[in-house]
């Protein structure tokens, strides 16, 4: 038992850290190797979790359905894309009347576009329809576990902040920032809704 | 480990002609005429041989060639498998049941009899729990093997029981040549549950509305209507969740019994397989409890058996969430 390989776990990741995690990369040579994301404030993300509001969805697809959802978090958004391969999620899209509160489970994709840009998005292994407090749980979580990683970051000792170091250019410091701004809105929206004057 | 060792040198043998497996073989030779021999005459070179010809000639891991040499001195000695002592002259070793993790390992515990449950078949004398500092782990007392009751709140040293595992659950089981000994002392019993909290991220196949063998003991989880043990059978409905609780740090797998997956996904076993049969699908059940857990936030409470954490108490993480410590702590790093 103790040899199987142990799950991904499913990393916690604002909107704008996630599309910023542009580098992938592989822990081994194995041709199935699991691929990871690198998030720019010091983890491996081979898989994410997150909730947030579908704004817009779109059927792409030429001649076999090809979903691509818009899904918004305080601080941006993911783009899901979902295909004949991901025939729950793409089901899902395709029922779903936007807007809608979903939580979604899912890897990350990079693609690189004509202008040579690295778009990062995510596909989907589940898509379900959640309520506000789900979302609201989901943004105080990812909150402590941007800032556990923020205040853990050391490219001396951590060998996924020193690829950070390596790869990135970003400031880690932004990520905080994005941080108490999502949850200053989040405090906003729940003192509103306790006080409707 | 140790076996699986083993079976990387045989594989080896092959091409080196390492004279280690030849060894090894030897080994497990004579660990089994020493099991038999109080049942049996047998010679320690035609255990050899078999067990070569198995390994060698048949590639079959060292492991199961020995389990399957085993099995046909027991046949021949007329003897079931709890007949036999544990290896090596029959002194099995301590171990503290929280590192039991091996299935039809010989050991000794001591340890206090937590519970005692309502055995589900004639063939059990007593079932129940047993815990030391480590933890609990389930016991059963076969009705055959004819031995001393045991006694709730009691401690006891017992020698020779045999571990048992059942999708990631170890068990141990008292047999005919168990020596049960009461000890005047007390055990503080450990605590083995775990309580985590996180999202519901997968719900995994054999979830939903499920049906299980209905031999004595056995509940196994048919595959097509069949039981591993058993072969075809007339199941019995239940339900069940395997699911994954991840908080961004770990993932936890999780299997909610009939009555947490009741309990969790609002639906009961009878409206289960109503759904089932209106469905002509078993599977419309998994749906329907995915489509309502997935990607919610769920507390979970139970002992943690091999890989799993058994659901004993389940509890939605609805309503508000408190933003004021994250946001002191955000603004201060």
């Amino acid at each position: 038992m103790s040899d199987a390989p142990s799950r991904e776990v499913a990393r916690r990741a604002f909107a704008s850290e996630f599309n910023d995690s542009s580098y992938t990369f592989k822990e081994s040579d194995d041709e199935r190797a699991p691929v990871y994301a690198l998030l720019p404030t010091g983890e491996r993300a081979n898989r994410v979790f997150f909730v947030g509001t579908l704004t817009e969805k779109e059927d792409i697809g030429d001649d076999n359905e090809y979903w691509r959802g818009r899904i918004v978090d305080p601080t941006g958004t993911f783009f899901v894309y979902a295909g004949q391969y991901q025939p729950d999620a793409a089901a899902m899209l395709r029922d779903l009347e936007p807007p809608a509160y979903v939580s979604v489970v899912g890897k990350p994709r990079t693609y690189e576009t004509d202008e040579g840009d690295v778009n990062v998005s995510v596909r989907p292994e589940s898509i379900t329809v959640v309520d506000a407090d789900v979302r609201d749980r989901w943004v105080v979580e990812t909150a402590q576990r941007t800032l556990d990683r923020i205040e853990s970051f050391d490219p001396e000792a951590d060998e996924y902040a020193a690829m950070a170091d390596e790869h990135y250019e970003m400031v880690i410091e932004n990520y905080r920032r994005e941080v108490v701004t999502a949850l200053e809105d989040l405090e906003d929206e729940q003192e509103a809704a306790a006080d409707p004057a | 480990m140790y076996e699986r060792d083993q079976g990387a040198n045989v594989s080896h043998r092959k091409q080196s002609g390492d004279e280690k497996a030849m060894s090894d073989l030897r080994e497990h030779a004579e660990d089994i005429h020493e099991q038999f021999s109080d049942h049996l005459e047998i010679d320690v070179d035609d255990v050899e041989s078999r067990l070569s010809n198995l390994v060698d000639e048949y590639r079959v891991p060292v492991d199961e060639a020995r389990r399957s040499v085993t099995n046909h001195y027991l046949d021949e000695a007329g003897l079931e498998r709890d007949a036999l002592g544990g290896g090596g002259g029959g002194g099995s070793e301590l171990i503290a049941v929280g590192d039991i993790d091996e299935d039809e390992a010989w050991h000794t515990v001591e340890a206090k009899l937590v519970d005692l449950w309502e055995p589900r078949s004639d063939s059990i004398a007593q079932v129940g729990l047993l815990g030391d500092e480590s933890g609990t782990i389930k016991f059963v007392k076969w009705a055959e093997s004819d031995l001393q009751e045991l006694k709730e709140g009691a401690v006891y040293r017992l020698g020779n029981v045999v571990t048992d595992e059942y999708e990631g659950r170890f068990s141990v089981k008292l047999n005919s040549t168990t020596t049960i000994e009461e000890l005047d002392e007390d055990i503080e019993v450990g605590d083995d549950a775990e309580e985590i909290e996180g999202a519901l991220v997968d719900i995994q196949s054999g979830s939903g509305l499920i049906k299980r063998c209905p031999e004595e003991d056995c509940t196994r989880v048919l595959q097509n209507g069949r039981c591993n043990e058993h072969g075809e059978v007339e199941g019995e409905f239940d339900l069940r969740i395997k699911g994954v609780i991840d908080d961004g740090l770990d993932a936890h797998e999780v299997i909610f019994n009939q009555e947490a997956t009741e309990d969790v996904a609002d639906i009961t076993l009878e409206e289960a397989q109503e759904m089932a049969m209106d469905a002509l699908d078993t599977e419309v059940v998994a749906d329907e409890i995915a489509d309502a857990l997935l990607g919610k936030y769920y507390r979970v409470a139970g002992p943690v058996f091999g890989r799993y954490v058994l659901a004993d108490e389940v509890e939605e993480l609805a309503g508000p969430t408190d933003v004021e410590d994250t946001l002191i702590k955000a603004r201060s790093i």
